[in-house]
């Protein structure tokens, strides 16, 4: 009597919360001591020696939600190339990677709070950048990395402004951002018409996501409309895009010649599959670089055959990378996809050349500070000055892969060419060799836009020519 | 004239889609006037579970008789534990009850078959056919047709069986139901069970469609504005309702939308429907509300 | 709306039954350690990534119990007013320069009142469970229309906002102890407010309309403007969180994030925490911040090896969904109702040691 049922349920509840706190305030360490369990590889090297220099990674990645196919694909190529560099080479400089994952499952707060929770480091490793691959979370994390001087890398996508790394010291948008990424499919879209000329007079479309990372490239579409001479037209599908039957009517009374396919999730193949069945030829739509892995296609079946896609890097294994890959890590039962299949996927790749980017980041770092485990202040040094050639991209078994890459003060984004490829029923298959953006076109724009933003928040433009 | 026929049509048809997903709402809400927000959930859950045991070899036929066997589980656990123990709670509680199972069903499907992108296919494409320059799609018009036979088999359920005066009982009056001897709990068994096939008929044409995948569950969102029109407790009325939303908004987005780039789909049907609420609060099929004090 | 067994005169006799002492004394201790304490033991992570959220969901949770639990008006509308204040305070702060922050904040929620009462017309025609098609309504559209014009925006492609400078009296507020400090002021003000207006006579009214509206009718109570005047108060305050969770929070807001999950989950922390209890929206708050941690620390402590980490969240959700139904069974009233129970308990059996020479 005295435990009542009432009792018992209260005193669990209680016992919940206070578990959560206990657990929370216990917790960073101990929680990750157990994160690092579950991949014993790096549970070696943590638990052989905490006086072991090593450089942190935190990921907030999402591997469960609507989006897990592109979170579980990128978060298991970036750990598998970090767990090369471990296995192969000892680290960077003698300085091994550590990680640990936080599931955000694409949510803002989510990504917030574990960035909050991350930040100070783990077991004493300092943290060297952020990639959360989401443009939400990169967003809410904007402000506070810049105070709390942690690099945010939002490779392939990201806000386009902070390219301008004079307003944005510490976010990079490597190699591709929204504007460049539209303005190549511009151009692309020319050379198949035969010329920049043969743009006069041409009808195109934009199906975008009704999302700001939608929306973020109409003011640019425009603007290259009107220099070129096309129409563009901007058709926005709601979220999640499970229904475009209109938008594909409008399109088919529209005519245009060409489909740019700013899709996400669900509406990639709802998109091709609806293209289909309003008489839309199916190749001659292009998506983006969201709407370009093997997972937006397949489940639209034997009618994605013949779309078209942008992408910063070819899919396959075909590369030396990979092979080490293979070697080190997979073979040794270490790989971190659940599904083996997926190796050297769309997604796979992008993670494998983000581990790419920030490993070198590091490594330029540690040229000019030391071999050392290295302040976020020092990695950001390191990605600016970001100088990857043929020749380096040969040593790193990724040539092909990844495309010549120099950052700047002034230019985070460093790259801004794109190959196409093609869908051909199983697999993606390159169609062109790199386009590039009219990078020269977009600057102006870009300088722009973040000068507005550093008016907003009375941030002060950095002078590139005095630093070094 | 032929571009306005064609959305027209088009709107009719994807709101027979809505329908699909609608009847099984009031199918539960006829029989124990509950909102069930797990309908969605239940769509996703049926669809996963086929396409999974297809996927690990079995036949399709057999595949379907395993989800089948399932959602009639799922509805023996539901009454079990969510049911019978707010058996005297108000609608708002219930209808609160219904988004927890969703949530568990959401959770459990994923952790069961995954969270990846299902491909489906029912054999039928969804290539159009030319009806004199007005396209119609193959795919639609079978969903219409398997639509109207639901529509029509639930009618002869409900008006010409026992078991359909006794789900009418309980629907009126559970109390005196009980006491003419009709056995609640398994009245709610059947019904959820048929709402989850009913359920499963809708998630293989969805998921045919769109693949099977997580946002399946967010079609849900689409049927409440078909369920306020055609009203909450008439079959037919979900046909109705089903149409009139589809063709409204396919229109709208398409005619007026485009002047603003588009997108009032998303908002454009609650719109009606409250315009609806506003003339005829309980929809048009629907049993008005008597208040006492 | 409620069936008679769950007619619940919730609100008006909380005090009464109360002892004034105890509680006034663990409020006021409660907040000393909130405004003296905290901003000098809290960290970082604390402040950005539980306090705050914590502070601001409670105000949402609030504003939604004032009009679904007192007054009876079921919403699923929540996130949507709350982008509203959120995106008409930046307009205020970025259009009307010298505008004080304080300021644009009201005026933020007092946009947001009014759209409110806009989308709470319809109730004097709805009611119950059909109501929620007008506040549904109010979540798409205003979602819709906030990210399609871009004026709302300042014209910024993606339709995101960013936190303008938090400076009040000329001090800085950026740093995490001072969005805390002005998070904590604002939600301590506000929620004194409610408190006094659920037991004015407004808050009676409210009450009345929600156990047996056609009866308070025909007592007199004007139904027309007291429902007008909950959802215009109720939007208030979740338009001033909404400012809260862009600008003290997150620092942005993208109008994805105040979609209809976002209603849900503030409709959870009312059921949760107590319909019908101003000490409910907190203790809510409280479950649904914290939930989703614990579980993430308990799994990687003790289901590490045993359980995918892909699979947590989605056991979360299954622990959430349970959660929720065992609530609606166990205890309708919510956690508030819990621990009030939990206190009168322990209080009896406390007296019952210490004066055994009193019978019972």
């Amino acid at each position: 009597m005295f435990f009542s049922k009432k009792t018992l349920s209260y005193a669990a509840v209680l016992a919940l919360a206070l578990g959560g706190v206990v657990g929370c305030k216990k917790g960073e360490a101990a929680t990750q001591k157990a994160e690092d369990s579950a991949a014993p590889a790096a549970k070696t090297e943590a638990a052989s020696d905490a006086k072991q220099p090593e450089q942190y990674f935190p990921l907030q990645s999402y591997r469960v939600g609507p989006y897990a196919a592109g979170g579980t694909g990128f978060f298991g190529g970036f750990i598998d190339y970090l767990k090369l560099v471990n296995a192969r080479d000892g680290g960077v400089g003698g300085v091994k990677l550590t990680f640990s994952e936080c599931e955000t499952e694409y949510v803002v707060e989510r990504g917030v709070e574990c960035y909050e929770r991350l930040k100070k480091g783990l077991n004493g490793a300092p943290v060297a950048a952020t990639n959360p691959l989401s443009v939400g979370i990169a967003y809410a994390t904007i402000d506070r990395q810049t105070t709390d001087k942690v690099p945010l890398i939002t490779i392939n996508h990201g806000r386009t402004d902070s390219t301008d790394g004079r307003v944005f010291p510490y976010i990079f948008p490597l190699q591709l951002n929204p504007y460049s990424e539209v303005s190549a499919i511009v151009n692309y879209i020319a050379e198949k018409q035969g010329g920049l000329d043969k743009l006069k007079g041409q009808k195109i479309v934009t199906l975008y996501h009704g999302s700001p990372y939608g929306k973020e490239t109409i003011p640019v579409l425009d603007i290259l409309a009107e220099k070129y001479g096309f129409e563009v037209k901007h058709i926005e599908v709601p979220h999640p895009g499970n229904e475009q039957q209109s938008q594909w009517l409008e399109i088919r009374r529209y005519q245009p010649s060409w489909v740019i396919l700013r899709g996400w999730g669900v509406m990639n193949p709802v998109a091709i599959k609806t293209a289909q069945k309003s008489g839309f030829p199916v190749d001659h739509i292009i998506g983006n670089i969201w709407s370009n892995s093997e997972e937006d296609v397949l489940p639209a079946g034997a009618v994605g055959k013949g779309y078209l896609s942008i992408t910063t890097h070819p899919a396959g294994t075909n590369f030396p990378v990979h092979q080490d890959i293979k070697k080190y890590v997979i073979d040794k039962g270490q790989g971190d996809l659940k599904d083996p299949k997926r190796f050297g996927s769309v997604y796979y790749n992008l993670g494998v050349i983000n581990g790419i980017l920030n490993v070198e980041a590091v490594r330029t770092a540690q040229a000019k500070f030391g071999k050392k485990p290295l302040s976020g202040e020092e990695v950001r040094w390191g990605f600016e000055n970001l100088n990857i050639d043929d020749a380096r991209l040969k040593e790193l078994g990724a040539l092909g892969l990844l495309q010549k890459i120099k950052l700047s003060c002034e230019d985070h984004e460093g790259g801004g060419s794109v190959r196409f490829q093609q869908w051909d029923g199983e697999k993606w298959v390159l169609v062109s060799d790199w386009i590039a953006a009219d990078r020269p076109l977009l600057r102006p724009i870009i300088e722009e836009s973040a000068k507005k933003y550093a008016e907003e928040k009375g941030i002060a433009i950095r002078d590139c020519s005095k630093e070094s | 004239m032929q571009f306005f026929i064609e959305v027209l049509v088009g709107g009719l048809l994807a709101g027979i889609m809505y329908s699909l997903v609608a009847i099984g709402f009031v199918l539960i809400y006829k029989a124990s006037g509950v909102f069930n927000f797990a309908q969605g959930s239940m769509v996703l859950f049926s669809a996963l579970t086929y396409v999974g045991v297809l996927e690990l070899g079995v036949p399709a036929w057999e595949a379907l008789a395993v989800a089948l066997a399932v959602m009639v589980s799922l509805a023996f656990v539901i009454e079990r534990s969510v049911l019978r123990p707010l058996v005297n709670r108000s609608p708002l509680t219930l209808f609160l009850a219904t988004l927890g199972v969703s949530f568990v069903l959401e959770g459990v499907a994923q952790v069961v078959w995954g969270a990846q992108v299902h491909g489906l296919d029912l054999g039928i494409s969804d290539e159009p056919i030319d009806f004199s320059g007005v396209f119609v799609s193959k795919f639609d018009l079978f969903a219409a047709a398997v639509a109207a036979g639901l529509v029509l088999v639930l009618g002869v359920l409900f008006n010409k069986t026992r078991l359909g005066t006794a789900l009418r009982a309980v629907a009126d009056d559970p109390l005196a139901a009980l006491s003419v001897g009709i056995s609640l709990p398994k009245i709610w068994v059947v019904v959820w069970s048929v709402a989850g096939i009913v359920g499963l008929v809708a998630g293989l044409l969805w998921g045919a469609r769109l693949g099977v995948q997580f946002s399946l569950s967010l079609i849900v969102l689409k049927a409440l504005p078909v369920l306020i029109i055609g009203g909450f407790s008439s079959i037919p009325g979900t046909l109705v309702g089903g149409l009139i939303v589809g063709a409204s908004e396919k229109l709208a987005e398409v005619y007026v939308g485009s002047l603003i780039n588009g997108g009032i789909e998303v908002w454009f049907s609650y719109v009606v429907a409250l315009a609806f609420l506003l003339v005829r609060p309980s929809g048009l099929f629907g049993e008005p509300n008597v208040e006492r004090v | 709306m409620s069936s008679s067994n769950e007619t619940h005169l919730s609100g008006a006799f909380e005090l009464r039954s109360a002892r004034p002492h105890a509680r006034t004394w663990a409020l006021a201790v409660l907040l000393a350690v909130a405004f003296l304490v905290v901003p000098f033991i809290g960290d970082d992570y604390w402040f950005s990534a539980i306090l705050i959220p914590l502070l601001v969901l409670s105000l949402v949770g609030l504003g939604l119990n004032l009009l679904t639990g007192y007054a009876g008006q079921l919403s699923l509308g929540s996130a949507a007013f709350m982008a509203a204040g959120a995106f008409a305070t930046y307009n205020f702060e970025l259009r009307i320069p010298g505008l004080p922050l304080l300021a644009s904040v009201a005026l933020g929620g007092l946009v947001a009142a009014l759209i409110g009462v806009g989308f709470g017309l319809p109730s004097l025609r709805i009611k119950g469970f059909y109501l929620i098609v007008s506040t549904l309504a109010a979540q798409f559209f205003i979602q819709w229309a906030l990210t399609k014009f871009g004026w709302f925006s300042n014209d910024n492609p993606s339709g995101v906002i960013s936190a303008p400078p938090l400076v009040i009296l000329g001090q800085d507020l950026s740093n995490p102890v001072g969005r805390y400090l002005l998070t904590l002021t604002i939600v301590t003000f506000l929620t004194w407010v409610a408190w006094n207006l659920v037991r004015s006579p407004t808050g009676r009214s409210w009450m009345a309309i929600r156990d047996m509206d056609t009866a308070a009718a025909v007592i007199g109570i004007p139904i027309f403007k007291s429902k007008l005047l909950a959802f215009a108060i109720s939007s208030f305050y979740c338009g001033v969180a909404g400012s809260l969770w862009a600008f003290a929070y997150l620092g942005t807001v993208e109008p994805h994030g105040l979609d209809l999950n976002r209603s849900f989950q503030v409709l959870f922390i009312v059921i949760i925490g107590g319909i019908g209890s101003i000490a409910g929206s907190f203790l809510g708050a409280i479950f649904i911040v914290l939930l989703p941690i614990a579980l993430d620390h308990v799994a990687r402590a003790f289901l590490v090896g045993i359980v995918d980490p892909s699979n947590t969240e989605n056991l979360q959700k299954i622990a959430m969904g349970s959660l929720i139904l065992w609530f609606l069974v166990k205890e309708p009233e919510g956690l508030a109702r819990l621990i009030e129970v939990g206190f009168e308990k322990l209080r009896k059996r406390l007296s019952r040691r210490f004066v055994p020479a009193v019978s019972n």
